[in-house]
């Protein structure tokens, strides 16, 4: 069982009076219980069981304008004795940064919203082992098939968030999450692919069936690939990638990125960096959104936020310590976006694939090459060649390459948006880049 | 050294009784506590941004049957929690008829000192060295708009209690300094990074002012950058430069001779033992016993002695990186290579300090041979699909070469290759072998360990960099 809010309530209670005691003028603590139990299946048998259950304090000390920070998983009394009284004299020793505090106290959420992010259903081993007795089934029923790698896991969390500004707030969260990893052979080659399904509540997650079934469907049409010449040409994101591009202009709004001066998109508020028609936005109160929160990782509350309108960039995502440096309020954005996603563009999925007689279809991208300061990029990439909309041949051992500035410029969106993750886009082609291959 | 057991409810005789009931019939397992102190101290943007410690304990208790494992951890150490555990793997592993193996191998050696790190250097020290780096990048150079520098320095004691009440145990320092600079010069940005580190006192490292060494590196590098041009798209030879850039062979070929991935046939070198995997010359070998290195360990996290691995023996596969798991069911011995992030993770085949050794050629006439290519001198990060064998990595300081001499420096680009395949391109394998200065993390199964590459100059036949000129 997870710890209640009681329990972790009166740690952090705990914490914030003996900061108090030993000299901390400010002071915020988060503590969190998790526990996490996964099963794995390997080529329809059982591999492996593993159950975590992480108990963790984080505490940030305040002395002015001073500021230090510990965290631990030892909960004991006298080990939280000792540590605080660490952290505080480290942060009388830490010289002071003027943009150092607490949040507004205005601006802390009033209230946690219920937004359904926790299911007590709990699902025992066995059940774990039934799900992924039929989704291994499924994959390994393609004869191309060779290996299968697959597990569930069940994840229930709860925290106690509190300052020493009166704030203490927390809720419970739950994640199920199932995933196959599949290795498919034939006579030139060897690939491996996946598909998974997380939700906040059991009853949400894909069918173990349609599961097995699509990663061993994604895996064996890969097989046989084939390198094609170095060329300019249009590219078509799937879904599972073009999210991938906005977690990166999000890394690039980043308040903290901004006010550092180390994003390509400082100084492009009310900039045009999109078509027309573009929209993200980040929502934190979708029901059982995997990104949903009522407030953020400081406890400031959290609103919608379109952050690009018509292809302008409207906003950064701000947090406590860089709005102040930036002159701006917190949009509640510590620790990150929420549910954030590209809305839906005009055109459907199958007339993307039929707008150029030519084009590659991206599923899988490898490698860092996202350089937020300069705005370039250049990773490796696997797909298939797409003519006239039909799907031509599988390719791979290509980079793609160019810069967010021109390639932002460049998107078309299709329609074809759901919510299958935190961070959501939908199928999106990038035209213009520039492909290295043979 | 810790005691695990001075302020629990738990005896060491009734976690001995507990394991040896728990592992009674299984074919191997044991109990694995850990103790880590790390701290953080970050200086960014002309401040100090944070100084955080942090202090984690913990067990993971582990049982194996056949190629099951199952595991259970805690960071409560208690009678309470080690039997929950211990209901936790039995309900897993129901019908247990495994027979223990107790072989493990002993050692008297060690390869870096009892020491921990983060009290041999006070806090005000350590500021002080982070304040004077910060004010010596901004005045050696005008186009330096952002520095950011820190140091990790970490503990780890772990002890590892096996069925029957054999006991092994390790304390492991660890540091490791870094310095980031941007640049802007007429509108553009480059960034430079540069960090040393391994597993010693920060002084052994920072004596006499040679942070100025590491300023300098990352300073030289963002300046190249600032001068770089788009860097070429498609087929061509490539130079790589000794040390670091053996990340390169680090994902090119050593996750892919991971015991596990071979066991399972998944690697793209299961099948070639024994078989000619790149050219003549070229000798890879995995090392834990290099002293003070970062990726050095004393016993590995199941207990076992590390040693120097040959994978590849004058282009000839000669064996994978194995823990007990995959050793036991590939029917070989664990060559030390069993390692885990800490105790909330279980053990895998890990790398430690993979190196090519020197060969017989200059760096000099590797250049000199290429009309079209690129010199490629250090990098960022690396990544593999050990199925399919393709990899990446990015370079961070690369020249073109024109007709046998270095040329402009070029933008930051990805290149990929083929591992089975590429080190059969290698046609020339210097003689100026260096280690990486220290920095470098490994991530397999979401878990981060650190790790160490090392190799001479070498010159590859064909590689695709994926820059944006055609």
């Amino acid at each position: 069982m997870i710890k209640d809010q009681e329990y972790l309530s009166e740690k952090a209670s705990y914490c914030l009076d003996i900061a108090k005691k030993l000299g901390a003028s400010d002071t915020s603590v988060v503590v969190g219980n998790s526990i996490s139990e996964t099963v794995n299946f390997r080529n329809q048998k059982l591999d492996e069981s593993n159950r975590s259950d992480n108990l963790a304090v984080n505490i940030i000390t305040y002395i002015g304008k001073k500021k230090s920070s510990i965290s631990s998983s030892n909960l004991l009394k006298e080990n939280l004795d000792t540590l605080i009284e660490k952290c505080v004299e480290t942060t009388k020793k830490t010289p002071e940064d003027e943009f150092n505090s607490l949040p507004d106290k205005d601006l802390l959420a009033k209230d946690v919203k219920d937004l359904d992010l926790f299911d007590d259903t709990n699902i025992k081993n066995e059940n774990k082992i039934e799900y992924l007795i039929r989704l291994e089934a499924s994959a390994s029923s393609n004869k191309k098939i060779i290996n299968t790698e697959s597990s569930f896991t069940q994840d229930k969390s709860n925290f106690i968030l509190a300052n020493s500004d009166g704030f203490s707030k927390g809720y419970k969260s739950s994640s199920y999450t199932a995933s196959s990893v599949v290795v498919a052979k034939d006579d030139k080659s060897m690939e491996r692919d996946y598909e998974y399904t997380s939700r906040c509540h059991f009853k949400d997650i894909k069918d173990a069936e349609e599961l097995g079934k699509s990663a061993a469907e994604q895996t064996v049409r890969k097989l046989s690939p084939k390198k094609i010449e170095s060329e300019k040409i249009s590219l078509i994101f799937d879904k599972r990638i073009a999210k991938g591009i906005l977690s990166t202009f999000a890394g690039a709004i980043s308040s903290s990125a901004i006010s550092r001066g180390t994003s390509f998109l400082k100084d492009k508020i009310n900039q045009k960096l999109f078509p027309d028609g573009i929209n993200i936005l980040d929502k934190p109160d979708i029901l059982k959104g995997l990104g949903s929160r009522s407030f953020d990782s400081e406890g400031v509350k959290t609103n919608t936020l379109k952050l690009v309108e018509q292809g302008v960039l409207k906003d950064y995502l701000i947090d406590t310590y860089n709005g102040k440096k930036l002159n701006k309020k917190s949009n509640g954005r510590c620790g990150g976006t929420s549910n954030l996603y590209f809305d839906n563009g005009n055109i459907s999925y199958k007339d993307l694939l039929n707008s150029k007689s030519k084009c590659l279809y991206i599923t899988e991208t490898i490698g860092h090459g996202s350089n937020l300061v300069t705005g370039d990029y250049s990773v490796g990439a696997t797909g298939y060649l797409i003519e006239n909309g039909e799907f031509k041949y599988p390719i791979n051992e290509i980079t793609i390459a160019g810069n967010f500035v021109d390639m932002f410029q460049s998107i078309t969106l299709a329609n074809d948006l759901e919510f299958e993750y935190a961070t959501n886009s939908p199928t999106m082609m990038i035209e213009g880049m520039v492909v290295a291959g043979k | 050294m810790s005691n695990f057991f001075e302020k629990s409810d738990l005896s060491r005789n009734d976690a001995e009784g507990i394991i040896s009931d728990t592992l009674k019939k299984c074919d191997d397992g044991e109990l694995y506590l850990e103790n880590s102190k790390s701290e953080s101290i970050l200086l960014d943007d002309n401040k100090i941004k944070n100084s955080n410690y942090s202090s984690d304990l913990g067990f993971g208790l582990r049982a194996v049957l056949d190629e099951i494992v199952a595991y259970s951890h805690s960071n409560e150490i208690s009678k309470n929690s080690l039997q929950q555990s211990s209901q936790n793997l039995k309900s897993t592993l129901k019908s247990a008829k495994g027979i223990y193996n107790h072989e493990i191998p002993k050692t008297n050696k060690k390869y870096y000192e009892n020491i921990n790190p983060i009290e041999q250097k006070t806090l005000n020290e350590k500021i002080e060295i982070l304040n004077k780096v910060n004010s010596y990048l901004r005045t050696k150079d005008n186009n330096v708009k952002q520095v950011t520098a820190n140091f990790l320095g970490e503990q780890k004691s772990i002890e590892i209690i096996r069925s029957g009440g054999e006991t092994l145990t390790d304390i492991r320092p660890l540091v490791r300094f870094n310095v980031t600079v941007m640049l802007e010069k007429n509108g553009r940005k480059e960034t430079g990074v540069y960090g040393i580190g391994g597993r010693q006192s920060y002084d052994s490292y920072l004596r006499q002012d040679s942070w100025k060494s590491v300023c300098d590196e990352a300073l030289r590098i963002a300046s190249v950058n600032l001068e770089s041009k788009p860097a070429p798209a498609g087929e061509m030879k490539v130079v790589l430069g000794p040390g670091w850039p053996a990340i390169l062979i680090h994902e090119a070929v050593g996750h892919g001779l991971e015991g596990d991935f071979n066991r399972k046939k998944t690697s793209a070198f299961h099948n070639l033992m024994g078989q000619k995997v790149a050219s003549e010359g070229v000798t890879i070998i995995d090392d834990g016993t290099i002293d003070n290195r970062r990726g050095s360990l004393t016993i590995d996290d199941e207990g076992t002695p590390t040693e120097k691995t040959v994978l590849i023996e004058n282009g000839i596969l000669k064996n994978f990186m194995q823990d007990r798991l995959n050793a036991r069911l590939m029917k070989t011995r664990s060559t030390g290579s069993g390692r885990r992030e800490n105790y909330r993770h279980i053990v895998l085949p890990r790398m430690r300090n993979t190196m090519m050794l020197n060969g017989n050629n200059t760096q000099e006439e590797m250049i000199k041979s290429v009309d079209r290519g690129i010199f490629a001198v250090s990098f960022g990060g690396g990544q593999v699909d050990i199925t399919s064998g393709k990899f990446v990595f990015n370079c961070t300081e690369a020249y073109e070469i024109i007709n046998g001499k270095i040329g402009s420096p070029i933008k930051g680009a990805t290149l990929i290759g083929d591992g089975p395949s590429i080190l059969k391109e290698v046609s020339m394998v210097g003689n100026d072998m260096m280690l990486d200065p220290g920095i470098g993390t490994c991530g397999k199964a979401g878990q981060g360990v650190p790790v160490g590459v090392a190799q001479p100059s070498i010159l590859i036949n064909k590689m695709t960099v994926g820059g944006t000129k055609l």
